[in-house]
Protein backbone atom coordinates (compact mmCIF):
# COMPACT_ATOMS: atom_id res chain seq x y z
CA UNK A 1 0.00 0.00 0.00
CA UNK A 2 1.54 3.16 -1.33
CA UNK A 3 1.86 5.74 1.68
CA UNK A 4 1.10 8.98 -0.53
CA UNK A 5 -2.33 10.32 -1.25
CA UNK A 6 -2.23 10.86 -5.31
CA UNK A 7 -4.55 13.30 -6.10
CA UNK A 8 -7.06 10.77 -8.14
CA UNK A 9 -8.33 13.14 -10.14
CA UNK A 10 -6.97 15.97 -12.52
CA UNK A 11 -8.10 19.79 -10.76
CA UNK A 12 -10.89 21.09 -12.78
CA UNK A 13 -11.14 24.94 -12.52
CA UNK A 14 -13.55 27.15 -13.80
CA UNK A 15 -11.24 29.97 -14.00
CA UNK A 16 -10.71 31.58 -17.71
CA UNK A 17 -7.07 31.35 -18.14
CA UNK A 18 -4.65 34.48 -17.43
CA UNK A 19 -6.20 37.79 -16.76
CA UNK A 20 -6.71 39.83 -13.63
CA UNK A 21 -9.33 38.46 -10.86
CA UNK A 22 -11.50 41.66 -10.68
CA UNK A 23 -13.74 39.57 -8.45
CA UNK A 24 -10.96 39.81 -5.97
CA UNK A 25 -9.91 43.09 -6.90
CA UNK A 26 -13.53 43.93 -6.41
CA UNK A 27 -14.19 42.65 -2.88
CA UNK A 28 -10.52 44.39 -1.45
CA UNK A 29 -11.30 47.33 -3.41
CA UNK A 30 -14.69 47.59 -1.15
CA UNK A 31 -13.24 46.96 2.33
CA UNK A 32 -10.37 49.34 1.41
CA UNK A 33 -12.43 52.33 0.10
CA UNK A 34 -15.28 51.15 2.87
CA UNK A 35 -12.83 52.12 5.33
CA UNK A 36 -11.54 55.21 3.80
CA UNK A 37 -14.41 56.44 2.72
CA UNK A 38 -16.02 56.57 6.82
CA UNK A 39 -12.77 59.19 7.52
CA UNK A 40 -13.73 61.26 4.39
CA UNK A 41 -17.75 61.52 4.27
CA UNK A 42 -17.68 62.30 8.45
CA UNK A 43 -14.77 64.51 7.94
CA UNK A 44 -16.72 66.43 4.93
CA UNK A 45 -20.02 66.30 7.19
CA UNK A 46 -18.38 67.59 10.54
CA UNK A 47 -16.23 70.70 8.08
CA UNK A 48 -19.62 71.24 6.26
CA UNK A 49 -22.00 71.10 8.81
CA UNK A 50 -20.55 71.35 12.74
CA UNK A 51 -17.36 73.24 12.62
CA UNK A 52 -18.15 77.33 12.55
CA UNK A 53 -21.55 78.52 11.87
CA UNK A 54 -22.68 75.10 11.01
CA UNK A 55 -25.06 74.14 8.51
CA UNK A 56 -26.37 78.16 7.94
CA UNK A 57 -22.75 78.84 6.59
CA UNK A 58 -22.98 76.76 3.38
CA UNK A 59 -23.74 79.35 0.10
CA UNK A 60 -22.12 79.76 -2.96
CA UNK A 61 -19.02 81.60 -1.35
CA UNK A 62 -18.93 78.91 1.09
CA UNK A 63 -18.43 76.44 -1.65
CA UNK A 64 -16.00 78.78 -3.35
CA UNK A 65 -13.72 79.47 0.00
CA UNK A 66 -13.31 75.46 0.10
CA UNK A 67 -12.17 75.28 -3.20
CA UNK A 68 -9.34 77.72 -2.79
CA UNK A 69 -7.66 75.61 -1.03
CA UNK A 70 -5.98 72.39 -2.83
CA UNK A 71 -6.64 69.90 0.14
CA UNK A 72 -10.47 70.30 -0.52
CA UNK A 73 -9.77 69.86 -3.77
CA UNK A 74 -8.06 66.70 -3.70
CA UNK A 75 -10.26 65.50 -0.48
CA UNK A 76 -13.97 66.06 -2.88
CA UNK A 77 -12.10 64.13 -5.50
CA UNK A 78 -11.38 61.05 -3.87
CA UNK A 79 -14.66 60.94 -2.17
CA UNK A 80 -16.16 61.32 -5.71
CA UNK A 81 -14.18 58.44 -7.11
CA UNK A 82 -13.88 56.15 -4.37
CA UNK A 83 -17.71 56.30 -3.39
CA UNK A 84 -19.19 56.69 -7.11
CA UNK A 85 -17.09 53.37 -7.41
CA UNK A 86 -18.10 51.83 -4.02
CA UNK A 87 -21.88 51.95 -4.91
CA UNK A 88 -21.39 51.56 -8.81
CA UNK A 89 -19.72 48.27 -7.99
CA UNK A 90 -22.14 47.63 -5.55
CA UNK A 91 -25.36 48.01 -7.83
CA UNK A 92 -23.24 45.69 -10.39
CA UNK A 93 -23.47 43.11 -7.45
CA UNK A 94 -26.92 43.66 -7.01
CA UNK A 95 -27.74 43.34 -10.53
CA UNK A 96 -25.44 39.76 -10.69
CA UNK A 97 -27.55 38.83 -8.54
CA UNK A 98 -31.04 39.45 -9.48
CA UNK A 99 -31.30 40.16 -13.26
CA UNK A 100 -31.86 36.80 -14.46
CA UNK A 101 -32.26 37.52 -18.24
CA UNK A 102 -28.71 37.84 -19.35
CA UNK A 103 -29.58 40.64 -22.47
CA UNK A 104 -31.11 42.25 -19.37
CA UNK A 105 -28.23 42.13 -16.94
CA UNK A 106 -25.56 43.02 -19.70
CA UNK A 107 -27.71 46.39 -20.41
CA UNK A 108 -28.23 47.32 -16.64
CA UNK A 109 -24.34 46.58 -16.27
CA UNK A 110 -23.92 49.06 -19.18
CA UNK A 111 -26.09 52.01 -18.12
CA UNK A 112 -24.58 51.24 -14.42
CA UNK A 113 -21.05 51.63 -16.13
CA UNK A 114 -22.24 54.65 -18.26
CA UNK A 115 -23.95 56.53 -15.81
CA UNK A 116 -20.90 56.05 -13.69
CA UNK A 117 -18.34 57.30 -16.24
CA UNK A 118 -20.54 60.31 -17.06
CA UNK A 119 -20.71 61.65 -13.48
CA UNK A 120 -16.70 60.66 -12.78
CA UNK A 121 -15.66 62.68 -15.98
CA UNK A 122 -17.96 65.57 -14.77
CA UNK A 123 -17.26 65.46 -11.33
CA UNK A 124 -13.95 65.69 -11.92
CA UNK A 125 -14.13 68.38 -14.32
CA UNK A 126 -16.10 70.99 -12.03
CA UNK A 127 -13.70 70.11 -9.05
CA UNK A 128 -10.46 70.71 -11.16
CA UNK A 129 -12.11 73.90 -13.45
CA UNK A 130 -14.08 75.40 -10.81
CA UNK A 131 -14.02 79.05 -10.57
CA UNK A 132 -16.25 81.29 -8.54
CA UNK A 133 -15.13 84.55 -10.40
CA UNK A 134 -14.57 83.36 -13.93
CA UNK A 135 -12.96 86.60 -15.80
CA UNK A 136 -14.68 87.91 -18.69
CA UNK A 137 -18.16 87.90 -17.22
CA UNK A 138 -20.71 90.41 -16.92
CA UNK A 139 -20.82 91.67 -13.17
CA UNK A 140 -24.14 91.28 -12.49
CA UNK A 141 -23.90 87.51 -12.90
CA UNK A 142 -20.82 87.37 -10.05
CA UNK A 143 -21.34 86.71 -6.64
CA UNK A 144 -20.43 89.70 -4.79
CA UNK A 145 -17.23 88.95 -3.17
CA UNK A 146 -15.41 88.94 -6.62
CA UNK A 147 -14.97 92.64 -6.91
CA UNK B 1 -36.48 -0.69 12.81
CA UNK B 2 -37.99 2.90 13.15
CA UNK B 3 -41.73 1.89 12.90
CA UNK B 4 -41.34 -0.59 15.35
CA UNK B 5 -39.91 2.25 17.56
CA UNK B 6 -42.65 4.98 16.50
CA UNK B 7 -45.24 2.24 17.22
CA UNK B 8 -44.03 1.45 20.65
CA UNK B 9 -43.44 4.93 21.99
CA UNK B 10 -47.18 6.20 22.52
CA UNK B 11 -48.24 2.95 24.88
CA UNK B 12 -44.93 2.60 26.84
CA UNK B 13 -45.64 6.16 28.29
CA UNK B 14 -47.78 7.12 30.85
CA UNK B 15 -51.39 7.08 30.09
CA UNK B 16 -51.68 11.04 31.42
CA UNK B 17 -49.22 12.63 28.63
CA UNK B 18 -51.02 15.37 26.36
CA UNK B 19 -51.56 14.77 22.89
CA UNK B 20 -52.76 17.83 20.56
CA UNK B 21 -53.68 18.33 17.52
CA UNK B 22 -51.26 20.26 14.72
CA UNK B 23 -52.05 21.22 11.37
CA UNK B 24 -49.11 20.46 8.73
CA UNK B 25 -49.63 22.01 5.31
CA UNK B 26 -47.05 21.07 3.07
CA UNK B 27 -46.22 22.04 -0.03
CA UNK B 28 -46.79 18.92 -2.55
CA UNK B 29 -45.79 18.41 -6.06
CA UNK B 30 -46.17 14.95 -7.88
CA UNK B 31 -44.30 15.27 -11.12
CA UNK B 32 -47.10 13.52 -13.87
CA UNK B 33 -50.22 15.13 -11.79
CA UNK B 34 -49.21 18.48 -10.81
CA UNK B 35 -48.07 21.12 -13.37
CA UNK B 36 -47.28 23.57 -10.38
CA UNK B 37 -47.09 22.68 -6.62
CA UNK B 38 -49.47 23.31 -4.19
CA UNK B 39 -50.25 23.24 -0.42
CA UNK B 40 -52.22 20.31 0.89
CA UNK B 41 -52.88 20.65 4.66
CA UNK B 42 -53.06 17.79 7.42
CA UNK B 43 -54.54 17.10 10.76
CA UNK B 44 -51.94 15.19 12.80
CA UNK B 45 -52.37 13.75 16.68
CA UNK B 46 -48.99 14.53 18.09
CA UNK B 47 -47.44 13.89 21.22
CA UNK B 48 -45.47 16.99 23.10
CA UNK B 49 -41.90 14.42 22.47
CA UNK B 50 -43.08 14.34 18.91
CA UNK B 51 -40.71 15.84 15.68
CA UNK B 52 -41.78 17.00 12.78
CA UNK B 53 -40.30 14.33 11.25
CA UNK B 54 -42.59 11.87 12.96
CA UNK B 55 -45.39 14.19 12.16
CA UNK B 56 -43.97 13.39 8.01
CA UNK B 57 -44.53 9.58 9.52
CA UNK B 58 -47.77 9.88 10.30
CA UNK B 59 -49.14 11.41 7.88
CA UNK B 60 -47.34 9.08 5.43
CA UNK B 61 -48.11 6.07 7.33
CA UNK B 62 -51.50 6.79 8.03
CA UNK B 63 -53.13 9.06 5.62
CA UNK B 64 -51.57 9.35 2.40
CA UNK B 65 -48.77 7.04 1.58
CA UNK B 66 -47.81 9.12 -1.82
CA UNK B 67 -46.53 11.97 0.49
CA UNK B 68 -42.03 11.54 0.01
CA UNK B 69 -39.51 13.04 1.66
CA UNK B 70 -36.00 11.78 2.61
CA UNK B 71 -34.96 9.98 5.92
CA UNK B 72 -31.84 7.84 6.85
CA UNK B 73 -30.91 7.93 10.46
CA UNK B 74 -33.18 10.28 11.79
CA UNK B 75 -31.31 11.72 14.65
CA UNK B 76 -29.77 14.49 12.78
CA UNK B 77 -26.42 12.50 11.73
CA UNK B 78 -27.12 11.76 7.95
CA UNK B 79 -28.26 15.32 6.81
CA UNK B 80 -31.12 13.67 4.60
CA UNK B 81 -34.03 15.46 6.12
CA UNK B 82 -33.22 19.06 5.97
CA UNK B 83 -36.41 21.02 4.76
CA UNK B 84 -37.65 24.62 4.49
CA UNK B 85 -39.84 24.21 8.45
CA UNK B 86 -42.39 27.62 8.64
CA UNK B 87 -39.59 29.66 6.77
CA UNK B 88 -36.63 28.40 8.13
CA UNK B 89 -34.04 25.61 6.94
CA UNK B 90 -33.99 22.88 9.33
CA UNK B 91 -33.61 19.17 10.06
CA UNK B 92 -37.19 17.43 10.60
CA UNK B 93 -35.59 15.33 13.27
CA UNK B 94 -34.26 17.51 15.42
CA UNK B 95 -37.33 20.17 15.06
CA UNK B 96 -40.05 19.24 18.09
CA UNK B 97 -43.17 20.17 17.15
CA UNK B 98 -43.57 21.73 20.65
CA UNK B 99 -40.51 24.08 19.81
CA UNK B 100 -42.57 25.45 16.99
CA UNK B 101 -45.54 27.63 17.17
CA UNK B 102 -48.70 24.93 17.44
CA UNK B 103 -51.27 27.65 17.42
CA UNK B 104 -50.76 27.84 13.90
CA UNK B 105 -50.11 25.62 10.98
CA UNK B 106 -46.80 24.45 10.47
CA UNK B 107 -45.95 24.88 6.76
CA UNK B 108 -43.02 22.59 5.24
CA UNK B 109 -41.67 22.59 1.94
CA UNK B 110 -39.14 21.43 0.23
CA UNK B 111 -35.05 23.45 0.17
CA UNK B 112 -35.30 25.99 -1.59
CA UNK B 113 -32.38 26.62 -4.79
CA UNK B 114 -32.43 22.92 -6.11
CA UNK B 115 -34.55 21.13 -8.62
CA UNK B 116 -37.70 19.78 -7.15
CA UNK B 117 -38.44 16.49 -7.88
CA UNK B 118 -41.74 15.15 -6.04
CA UNK B 119 -42.61 16.63 -2.51
CA UNK B 120 -40.00 17.80 -0.11
CA UNK B 121 -37.60 15.70 -2.36
CA UNK B 122 -35.13 17.66 -4.50
CA UNK B 123 -31.96 16.99 -6.77
CA UNK B 124 -29.03 16.92 -4.66
CA UNK B 125 -26.24 16.57 -7.97
CA UNK B 126 -25.75 20.23 -8.42
CA UNK B 127 -24.97 20.51 -4.66
CA UNK B 128 -22.67 17.29 -4.43
CA UNK B 129 -21.09 18.50 -7.88
CA UNK B 130 -20.16 22.26 -6.17
CA UNK B 131 -18.61 19.79 -3.09
CA UNK B 132 -16.50 17.17 -5.62
CA UNK B 133 -15.49 20.50 -7.45
CA UNK B 134 -13.58 21.55 -3.60
CA UNK B 135 -11.48 18.03 -3.79
CA UNK B 136 -12.82 17.52 -0.38
CA UNK B 137 -9.48 15.15 0.37
CA UNK B 138 -6.70 14.49 2.08
CA UNK B 139 -4.15 15.89 -0.72
CA UNK B 140 -0.44 15.04 0.70
CA UNK B 141 2.27 13.62 -1.47
CA UNK B 142 5.17 13.77 0.95
CA UNK B 143 5.80 10.51 2.79
CA UNK B 144 5.81 10.08 6.66
CA UNK B 145 8.58 8.48 8.13
CA UNK B 146 8.73 4.43 8.24
CA UNK B 147 6.45 3.00 10.21
CA UNK B 148 5.31 6.80 11.40
CA UNK B 149 1.55 8.27 10.84
CA UNK B 150 0.88 11.59 9.78
CA UNK B 151 1.37 13.45 13.23
CA UNK B 152 -0.95 16.59 14.13
CA UNK B 153 -1.08 18.36 17.33
CA UNK B 154 -4.10 19.14 19.04
CA UNK B 155 -3.84 22.95 18.36
CA UNK B 156 -3.24 22.09 14.58
CA UNK B 157 -6.68 19.92 14.62
CA UNK B 158 -8.40 22.32 16.66
CA UNK B 159 -8.03 24.74 13.79
CA UNK B 160 -10.47 23.04 11.29
CA UNK B 161 -12.67 21.14 14.11
CA UNK B 162 -15.55 23.29 13.17
CA UNK B 163 -15.79 22.34 9.85
CA UNK B 164 -15.63 19.26 10.55
CA UNK B 165 -18.76 18.57 11.73
CA UNK B 166 -20.65 19.16 8.12
CA UNK B 167 -23.17 16.59 7.26
CA UNK B 168 -23.54 17.59 4.30
CA UNK B 169 -27.38 18.59 4.63
CA UNK B 170 -27.34 21.53 1.97
CA UNK B 171 -29.58 23.64 5.12
CA UNK B 172 -27.05 26.34 4.34
CA UNK B 173 -26.46 26.33 0.79
CA UNK B 174 -30.23 26.63 -0.07
CA UNK B 175 -31.19 29.03 2.50
CA UNK B 176 -28.01 31.61 0.11
CA UNK B 177 -29.78 34.26 -1.69
CA UNK B 178 -26.54 34.15 -3.91
CA UNK B 179 -27.14 30.71 -4.04
CA UNK B 180 -31.20 30.84 -5.10
CA UNK B 181 -30.13 33.29 -7.93
CA UNK B 182 -27.26 32.12 -9.11
CA UNK B 183 -26.93 27.92 -9.23
CA UNK B 184 -23.42 28.37 -10.23
CA UNK B 185 -21.55 29.30 -6.67
CA UNK B 186 -19.78 26.92 -5.16
CA UNK B 187 -22.53 27.91 -2.09
CA UNK B 188 -21.73 27.63 1.73
CA UNK B 189 -21.44 23.76 2.20
CA UNK B 190 -18.60 23.41 -0.35
CA UNK B 191 -16.70 25.99 0.86
CA UNK B 192 -16.86 24.77 4.17
CA UNK B 193 -15.64 21.51 3.09
CA UNK B 194 -12.68 23.15 1.33
CA UNK B 195 -12.09 25.10 4.72
CA UNK B 196 -11.84 21.74 6.60
CA UNK B 197 -9.17 20.47 4.43
CA UNK B 198 -7.49 24.03 3.54
CA UNK B 199 -6.92 24.39 7.34
CA UNK B 200 -5.43 20.96 7.74
CA UNK B 201 -1.77 21.08 8.31
CA UNK B 202 -1.54 17.46 7.03
CA UNK B 203 -2.56 18.61 3.41
CA UNK B 204 -0.12 20.01 1.47
CA UNK B 205 -1.97 21.41 -1.50
CA UNK B 206 -3.15 24.86 -2.16
CA UNK B 207 -5.23 23.70 -5.53
CA UNK B 208 -8.59 24.23 -3.08
CA UNK B 209 -7.44 28.27 -2.89
CA UNK B 210 -7.12 28.81 -6.60
CA UNK B 211 -10.29 26.03 -7.26
CA UNK B 212 -12.63 29.22 -4.86
CA UNK B 213 -10.61 31.99 -5.83
CA UNK B 214 -13.14 32.26 -8.78
CA UNK B 215 -16.22 34.07 -10.21
CA UNK B 216 -18.39 31.60 -8.56
CA UNK B 217 -16.18 30.92 -5.54
CA UNK B 218 -15.72 32.90 -2.32
CA UNK B 219 -16.26 36.25 -3.92
CA UNK B 220 -19.65 35.94 -4.49
CA UNK B 221 -20.78 35.80 -0.56
CA UNK B 222 -22.10 38.84 0.38
CA UNK B 223 -21.85 38.08 4.41
CA UNK B 224 -25.78 37.30 5.12
CA UNK B 225 -25.24 34.69 7.87
CA UNK B 226 -28.02 32.95 6.34
CA UNK B 227 -25.97 30.00 6.70
CA UNK B 228 -24.52 30.00 9.83
CA UNK B 229 -28.00 30.43 11.13
CA UNK B 230 -29.70 27.48 9.04
CA UNK B 231 -26.66 25.14 10.11
CA UNK B 232 -28.25 22.22 12.34
CA UNK B 233 -24.83 21.30 13.17
CA UNK B 234 -23.98 25.16 14.80
CA UNK B 235 -20.72 25.73 12.21
CA UNK B 236 -19.87 28.91 12.32
CA UNK B 237 -20.09 28.95 8.04
CA UNK B 238 -19.74 32.92 7.30
CA UNK B 239 -16.47 32.61 9.38
CA UNK B 240 -15.06 29.63 7.66
CA UNK B 241 -16.01 31.67 4.80
CA UNK B 242 -14.29 34.71 5.68
CA UNK B 243 -11.10 32.54 6.86
CA UNK B 244 -11.22 30.93 3.26
CA UNK B 245 -11.15 34.53 2.04
CA UNK B 246 -8.32 36.00 4.17
CA UNK B 247 -6.40 32.66 2.86
CA UNK B 248 -6.88 33.69 -0.28
CA UNK B 249 -5.48 36.83 -0.15
CA UNK B 250 -2.62 35.95 1.78
CA UNK B 251 -2.30 32.91 -0.74
CA UNK B 252 -1.55 30.35 2.04
CA UNK B 253 -4.10 28.74 4.88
Amino acid sequence: MSLTIENPRAPRTRRSPGGVNWEKWGWVYMRVSGVILVVLIFGHLFVNLIVGEGVKAIDFAFVGGKYANPFWRIWDFAMLWLALIHGANGMRHLVNDYAANEKLRKLLLLALGGSTAVLLVLGSLVIFTFDPCPANSPADLLPSFCS
Amino acid sequence: MSTAIADRAPASGPESIQTFTVTVIIRRFLPGIDLEPRWEDFDVEMLPTDRVLDALHKIKWEQDGSLTFRRSCAHGICGSDAMRINGRNRLACKTLIKDLDISKPIYIEAIKGLPLEKDLVVDMEPFFDSFREVQPFLIANSKPKEGKERVQSPEDRARFDDTTKCILCAACTSSCPIFWTDGQYFGPAAIVNAHRFIFDSRDESNVRLDILDDKEGVWRCRTTFNCTEACPRGIQVTQAIAEVKQAILRGKP
